[in-house]
């Protein structure tokens, strides 16, 4: 989430709009109408939902201590004020219904083992999540700060803190000064070895706070973890925090604006973390001006403003490939991090759709990157019918020869309601074998699951959606994040707590490319540091293949029925635990024409074909 | 690790509520962390709650209250220079500045009618006697510049509207400024938004008043 402010609705554009918006729900597939998103009852706890190719199979309601329980689930709809009434002194205290309604939101997730780490405007809970079908809270740390945002590493657990009510001590009581010595904002690190008992052991000031921040493992020092932190706030003043300059780059080279922090954490003593860059990485490699990016505007008649690239909002990175995506405000750019003390820019992209460059997410193999477009800072309905599918979405990107070749956009297609903050938020990868799949979390939106293998046609396979919160008001909730972890979709509601979901199978999904993501296990996961899935050569990742294949009409049906046969085989013989050299034999005799077939085939089908026959023979070689 | 049953925490809360005991042990315990090197203690629910010191305070209101009315202003600017300017490039602007201040108007106007706090129209600066906020045109700057036509009309407008931007600036400025202000979640965001998307304004603003007077020199 951005802010509230920072949006910008051109009319002259909702003219264009009206143009655009019938072509899109021809995209769509059927007609809007038929959407059974479209027009869910009203409800905090009691809302209408609507399923396909998922469904939820557990929520568990925010925990006591992060809502307040005269309004749950965030601001009701304000009474009517009697006209008569004098006017109310602002210096009464506030109605504590409608108090700090975003001070207790749900925000990222992080996991570890059988846990899950929510974080929170207010501090993080940890559930235990072994059996997903019945979370269980294992620890609530109250640590106020916002947005909260974890990531998990061993034993330790990092948080972004960005506002100024943010405490050095956790404190609720927030801080009354202008300047003062007990404000935090930055990045904590609390040592959680103690599940039920976090110790905060570090906090690290920033200029700017962090609003995000992403851990960076180097594969050549293992003895130091990396923090990228993102801050995108106001820069505090020298006088609390020394070296902080919000100047312009022409009145101070200095300023903390146009620079991301690199922290630095000795594994053996996180506790001497510390910043030791704040690379340029948006700097003119001509001229060595800092703000060479994009400096704010629109790109000409009827399309989005985006605002300057002084900050990046999010950063993915990649280390297994060396490479990061920052979502930057007016950019989206793509580093070397191979010193990942000094990133390095190798490419940037503009787009005349995009309002403020939000996330990031690589495909599997590292050659395509989705940017999301954070329009209306999250806190807006921005996926009614008359906004534009452009807008407010994803755009996917191929990654070739370094560089960002835009592909296509993908959009929720549902239309919502005006009562619904929605537009494209966090989401990550179902490590399906062989498709580059990913589940997002769109807010009010609900969760979308979508297929980007072809990355200029993106289609929507599963979604879920709830009916507004409130409905006659806008209340701020929905998706924060929805992740894949280790067979499950969780998601990350800001209002109404945690949910989690499984797929089913459609024509879309098999039940075995369903299987074949689950197989993979992940012992860790901050979505925003990936990590390349090499899948295990089953018989079920065999026979996502061949489904695929199937599917796509890219395989003779006789040679599909000999392989079904022979993986059938191949599993009776290990479960029987009998040698069976016929069996090795077919299955090397198949793998060996699947590579002739992949010679004669081309792109995606190919290297299934490919694909499948290395499976086959790891299935074979398992059988010796 | 301790084995507890859990219980929806609404229904948890109701519970303890009706039943006028101690918290039912039906969650672990929360935790507030102390400060690096600090420990850990265990806390009440009631206290982990407690947000009344980061609430909304008459300086937030205010704030909010005020910048509607500033931001009215500039509509009421941007309105003249429809009839009064001769350049695309200026109506853009316009148009840029009017659809945001208007989504930021709808805004605080429903984070104040939600605090059943009083809503301006935004029009109470024409009432007489009526304060301006920082970097407000006065009637006679309005008069002065609505006498304005062409370049001279552009050259004003810029000049008068990065000085009212600036006045945004110098108000977000005070916000922090006043002890216990901009706590609240929203309030942060909101005047964070603000000094970022006016900070880039007036940047913009600056270098078309540049352009204009170099081709007016011409």
């Amino acid at each position: 989430m951005r802010s509230i402010g920072n949006i910008l609705l051109y009319m002259s554009l909702l003219l264009v709009c009206v143009g655009v918006t019938g072509g899109a729900q021809e995209r769509r597939g059927s007609t809007p109408a038929a959407d059974p998103r479209v027009g869910l009852k009203a409800g905090l706890r009691d809302a209408g939902e609507a399923a396909k190719n998922m469904e939820r199979v557990a929520t568990l309601p925010k925990p006591e201590g992060f809502f307040d329980p005269k309004a749950p689930g965030g601001t009701p709809t304000p009474p009517e004020r009697d006209p008569n009434l004098p006017p109310p002194d602002p210096n009464e205290p506030p109605d504590p219904r409608f108090a700090n309604m975003l001070g207790f939101a749900n925000s990222d997730l992080a996991f570890s083992g059988t846990h899950l780490f929510m974080g929170n405007f207010h501090g993080f809970n940890t559930y235990d999540v072994e059996i997903a079908r019945k979370p269980r809270l294992l620890a609530s740390a109250v640590c106020p700060g916002g947005q909260g945002d974890v990531s998990v590493h061993g034993n330790l657990l990092f948080m972004s803190v960005e506002q100024t009510r943010g405490r050095i001590d956790c404190g609720t009581q927030g801080i009354q000064d202008k300047v003062s010595a007990e404000r935090f904002r930055g990045i904590r690190i609390f040592d959680i070895s103690d599940l039920s008992r976090p110790r905060q052991i570090a906090a690290i000031q920033t200029c700017r706070g962090s609003h995000t921040h992403t851990l960076v493992p180097d594969p050549k020092d293992p003895g130091n973890l990396y923090v990228y932190g993102s801050g995108t706030s106001l820069v505090r003043s020298a006088e609390e925090l020394a070296g902080c300059s919000g100047l312009k780059p022409g009145e101070d080279p200095n300023t903390a604006l146009f620079s991301v922090d690199v922290i630095k954490v000795p594994l053996a003593a996180p506790q001497n973390a510390k910043i030791v860059n704040r690379p340029r990485i948006f700097a003119d490699p001509t001229t060595g001006a800092i703000n060479g990016l994009w400096s704010g505007g629109e790109h000409g008649p009827g399309t989005q403003k985006t605002p300057e690239t002084n900050q990046c909002h999010d950063i993915t990175v990649f280390p297994q490939v060396g490479l990061a995506a920052g979502a930057c405000s007016g950019n989206g750019i793509l580093l070397d991090i191979s010193d990942p003390e000094h990133p390095v820019r190798l490419d940037q992209a503009t787009d005349k759709n995009f309002a403020y460059w939000h996330s990031a997410t690589f495909n599997n193999d590292g050659t395509k990157v989705i940017f999301t477009d954070e329009w209306g800072g999250g806190t807006r309905p921005r996926c009614r019918a008359t906004d534009p599918p452009t807008w407010g979405a994803d755009a996917i990107f191929d990654i070739v020869d370094r560089k960002l070749q835009f592909r296509g956009y993908y959009k929720m297609p549902a239309a919502q309601t005006e009562q619904e903050n929605c537009v494209a938020h966090n989401g990550s990868l179902i490590p399906v074998p062989g498709r580059d799949i990913m589940a997002q979390g769109w807010y009010q939106g609900g969760v979308s699951v979508f297929d980007f293998t072809d990355s200029a046609h993106a289609i929507e396979i599963a979604f879920f959606d709830r009916g507004p919160i409130d409905a006659k008001t806008l209340i701020t909730g929905g998706y924060w994040s929805a992740y894949w972890y280790n067979g499950n979709i969780y998601g990350s509601e800001i209002a109404r707590g945690i949910d989690v979901f499984r797929l089913t199978p459609s024509e879309y999904l098999s039940q075995n490319e369903i299987d074949a993501a689950t197989q993979v296990r992940t012992d860790e996961l901050n979505v925003q540091e990936q990590g390349r899935v090499a899948w295990p050569a089953t018989a079920v990742v065999a026979r996502a293949y061949l489904d695929q294949l199937t599917r796509g009409k890219a395989i003779e049906p006789e040679r599909a029925r000999a392989v079904r046969t022979a993986v059938d085989r191949a599993d009776d013989a290990r479960s029987s635990r009998g040698k069976s050299q016929a069996a090795i034999d077919q299955l090397d005799g198949l793998a060996a024409q699947l590579d002739r077939d992949a010679a004669a085939a081309v792109g995606r089908d190919a290297a299934r074909l490919r694909s499948l026959a290395a499976t086959l023979k790891g299935v074979a070689a398992k059988l010796h | 690790m301790r084995v507890v049953a859990l219980l929806p925490a609404l229904v948890s809360f109701a519970a303890c509520r009706t039943a006028g005991v101690t918290a039912v042990e039906a969650r672990p315990p929360i935790v507030q962390p102390g400060a690096p090197g600090e420990p850990t203690r265990v806390i009440g629910a009631e206290q982990a709650i407690d947000l009344s010191q980061v609430q909304y305070i008459g300086a937030d209101i205010k704030f909010m209250q005020g910048m509607i009315g500033h931001h009215t202003q500039a509509i009421e600017m941007t309105d003249l220079l429809r009839t009064h300017s001769g350049s695309d490039v200026m109506k853009k602007l316009a148009l840029r500045i009017e659809l945001s201040q208007v989504d930021e108007i709808k805004m605080m106007q429903r984070w104040l009618a939600d605090r059943g706090q009083q809503v301006p129209t935004g029009r109470e600066h024409h009432t007489h006697g009526v304060a301006l906020m920082p970097g407000m045109l006065t009637p006679d700057d309005m008069a002065r510049l609505e006498a304005a036509k062409g370049v001279e009309f552009d050259r004003l407008f810029l000049e008068y509207m990065i000085r009212h931007h600036e006045g945004a600036l110098t108000m977000v400025k005070d916000l922090f400024a006043s002890p216990g202000a901009a706590q609240e979640s929203e309030v942060f965001a909101f005047a964070s938004d603000v000094e970022a998307d006016q900070t880039a304004e007036i940047d913009r603003m600056g270098a078309m008043l540049n352009t204009l007077m170099k081709e007016h020199q011409r």
